[in-house]
């Protein structure tokens, strides 16, 4: 629960190979250390930023802008409410209140068992099947409240392990193919960086 | 009106079994768009996808033909696929790399040969975990198939493509906080100009930025040739394209047809498309392409599905103009709908997803939020109908559409067009929650 492990480790380098320049991993590689452990701890953002070589500030400091990433715990089971315009206009905000209620925490709020944190989310792409509720970002809609009830009770018993996994695992499906196409990437000589003008980009971070 | 029934091109697998693997692909004649592409020189791809004049499908409905012609002559060339999609109420983009993978990849192949990029990044939403893994399933496939990989498909041209997981940021959908994203970083847009990433893009290269829905159509132009598809539709608007309808209709969904030939009213009523409204109400208001339009109303229900025609309909802003297609998401309210409370909803959104770079955007978008959900909760004052519309006129100076722009990119601007919507629609429902101090709907 700190650092990558070792096979983490190998598969954040195996991801900076995919990329021309190795903070693009950044985003990849911080998924898999919310795989790891559920979400974000300071020893596995800093072994992030050790492994791209930048500082575990720039990390932090990335990931913090970005709502799927987490820098506290979150509980195993990550219950998304959908509470904008097509979920608000077929019953999301009633949803989101009997959530509040049956799980007895607010929104941004954690269960004391650490089984569900709740959160209110804008529009997550449900939109037909609305109102629409994701638990560690697989999709359920529409959700009645008694579906809502249903839903905790099968996420409690590990009846729906098999379609929903721990929070922090979002692509269960690996890269099994690596670069033969042989472009430039991460590790060869400096000269095969692009050239590219400076950037007039303003921002950064 | 009769309506067309132009074949669906993007969404002609959707539902059939197993459409997200090769092998059904395959079986659907699939690669084969690729497979002739390769046969021609590049600038001949260009030259057909320039005579289809799709639009780009992801928002901004830039011509993509000309996106490419633009291209700066350096290497290396990136190809950058927009599968950010987070405009609300759109859900195109998740049903496409969730149930057709292997047209997207096939698309990004074809689009690839033609720009002359090795490597193409696909940039697909973090939340859509099913997507992702259906697209990480598809690119593996192509790789052992040799559609992607060194000499593809026998040809001497070499393609590798990366599926890259977004975080959670609705401001990564605007091509150049994408970039910046897949740079690792915060998504903050770039300062214009330089207004195109074909001139600067990724690592400052050359990219090509194409939404998830445009490349898809890619396999099937080359197939048919360009001048088939802009055979479909009118105008400048060729070909088909994906509504995502929601709302209060009978029939939520994704439903593709051909662009122009049909109107808000067929889209909502058609008993094949909508179905009309949920317990045969009335319409009340239409948000006709995403949360960062200006709503239509009953008025316009006659108004063609159409870049241009949606464009340069009467709108109801003050300072004129009509609205846009946007993202291809429309959204029905009926007559039991509260405008205050779902403008108030779509200027959160903004608020939440505002980026914070510039202050229009940053501070405006907070202050119309709390002046809105006062005025909801029954809490408003006299003077905030005037307040809002002078801060919304701040954000965006004229309160017309298009607006001119007083921040880095069109997320600030955007919080005007619901608010102001509503109020020029619907002023005595406002008047009604301030005066009565709670919401008339209850």
């Amino acid at each position: 629960m700190a650092r990558l492990n070792p096979a983490n480790e190998q598969r954040a380098r195996a991801l900076m190979g995919l990329y021309p320049r190795p903070r693009s991993a950044l985003m990849p590689m911080l998924h898999l250390a919310q795989e790891q452990d559920g979400w974000l701890t300071a020893e596995a953002m800093a072994h992030v930023a050790e492994l791209i070589g930048i500082t575990p500030a720039e990390v932090y400091g990335t990931a913090s802008f970005y709502d799927m990433l987490f820098t506290e715990p979150v509980g195993r089971h990550l219950v998304s409410v959908c509470t904008n315009i097509a979920c608000l206009l077929t019953g999301g905000t009633e949803l989101l209140e009997h959530a509040e209620s049956a799980l007895g925490v607010n929104a941004g709020g954690t269960t004391p068992d650490g089984q569900f944190t709740l959160e209110e989310v804008e529009c997550i792409g449900w939109c037909d099947k609305a109102p629409a509720v994701a638990v560690n970002w697989r999709y359920f809609g529409p959700v009645s409240p008694q579906g809502f009830d249903t839903l905790c009770d099968d996420l409690r018993a590990g009846r729906l392990a098999d379609t929903v996994p721990p929070h922090g695992t979002l692509c269960r499906v690996r890269r099994t193919v690596g670069l033969p196409a042989g472009v430039p990437a991460h590790g060869r000589p400096m000269g095969d960086e692009p050239p590219g003008p400076a950037l007039a980009a303003g921002g950064g971070g | 009106m009769p309506l067309t029934h132009a074949a669906p091109i993007v969404t002609r697998r959707i539902g059939t079994p197993d459409s997200w693997m090769l092998k059904s692909y395959l079986a659907d004649g699939g690669y084969q768009g690729l497979r002739k592409a390769l046969t021609m020189a590049p600038g001949d791809i260009t030259a057909e996808v320039l005579t289809s004049n799709i639009l780009g499908r992801g928002g901004a409905g830039f011509e993509a033909g000309k996106k490419w012609s633009m291209i700066r002559k350096a290497q290396p060339v990136y190809l950058v696929i927009n599968g950010d999609e987070s405009e609300p109420s759109t859900f195109k983009d998740h049903m496409l790399v969730e149930n057709d993978p292997h047209q997207l990849v096939e698309g990004v192949a074809i689009c690839a040969y033609a720009i002359g990029a090795a490597q193409a990044f696909i940039f697909i939403r973090g939340e859509f975990a099913l997507g992702m893994e259906r697209v990480t399933a598809a690119v593996n496939e192509a790789y052992e198939h040799g559609a992607l990989g060194a000499d593809i498909l026998g040809s001497s041209f070499s393609l590798d493509v990366v599926v890259h997981p977004g975080a959670g940021a609705y401001i990564c959908g605007e091509e150049t906080a994408l970039i910046e994203s897949l740079e690792g970083k915060r998504g903050f847009p770039r300062i214009k100009p330089p207004y195109f990433p074909a001139a600067i893009g990724l690592y400052g290269a050359p990219t090509i930025v194409n939404n998830v829905e445009t490349v898809s159509n890619l396999p099937w132009i080359v197939s048919n040739g360009g001048a088939a598809f802009a055979a479909l539709g009118l105008g400048r608007s060729t070909g088909t394209r994906i509504f995502s309808l929601s709302g209060h209709v009978n029939r939520p969904g994704n439903y593709e047809i051909e662009m122009v030939k049909h109107t808000f009213r067929d889209l909502i009523y058609d008993p094949e498309l909508g179905g009309g409204i949920r317990g045969g109400r009335e319409l009340k208001a239409i948000v006709p392409g995403g949360a960062s339009a200006p709503w239509f109303g009953p008025q316009h229900l006659d108004v063609p599905l159409g870049q241009n025609e949606v464009g340069g309909a009467e709108g109801v802003l003050p300072g004129g103009g009509g609205s846009m297609l946007g993202s291809g998401s429309i959204v029905v309210m009926d007559e039991t709908t509260c405008p205050v409370r779902a403008a108030w909803r779509l200027a959160r959104f903004f608020n939440r997803e505002s980026c914070g770079q510039c202050t229009p955007c940053r501070e405006g978008t907070g202050w119309v939020e709390k002046v809105m959900r006062r005025i909801e909760e029954g809490a408003g004052r006299d003077e905030d109908l005037e307040l809002l519309v002078d801060v919304c006129d701040n954000i965006a100076p004229g309160l017309a559409f298009p607006y001119p722009m007083t921040t880095i990119c069109f997320l600030g601007p955007s919080v005007a067009m619901p608010v102001v919507s509503a109020i020029q629609m619907f002023r005595d429902d406002f008047l009604t929650h301030i005066k009565d101090g709670a919401c008339p709907y209850g």
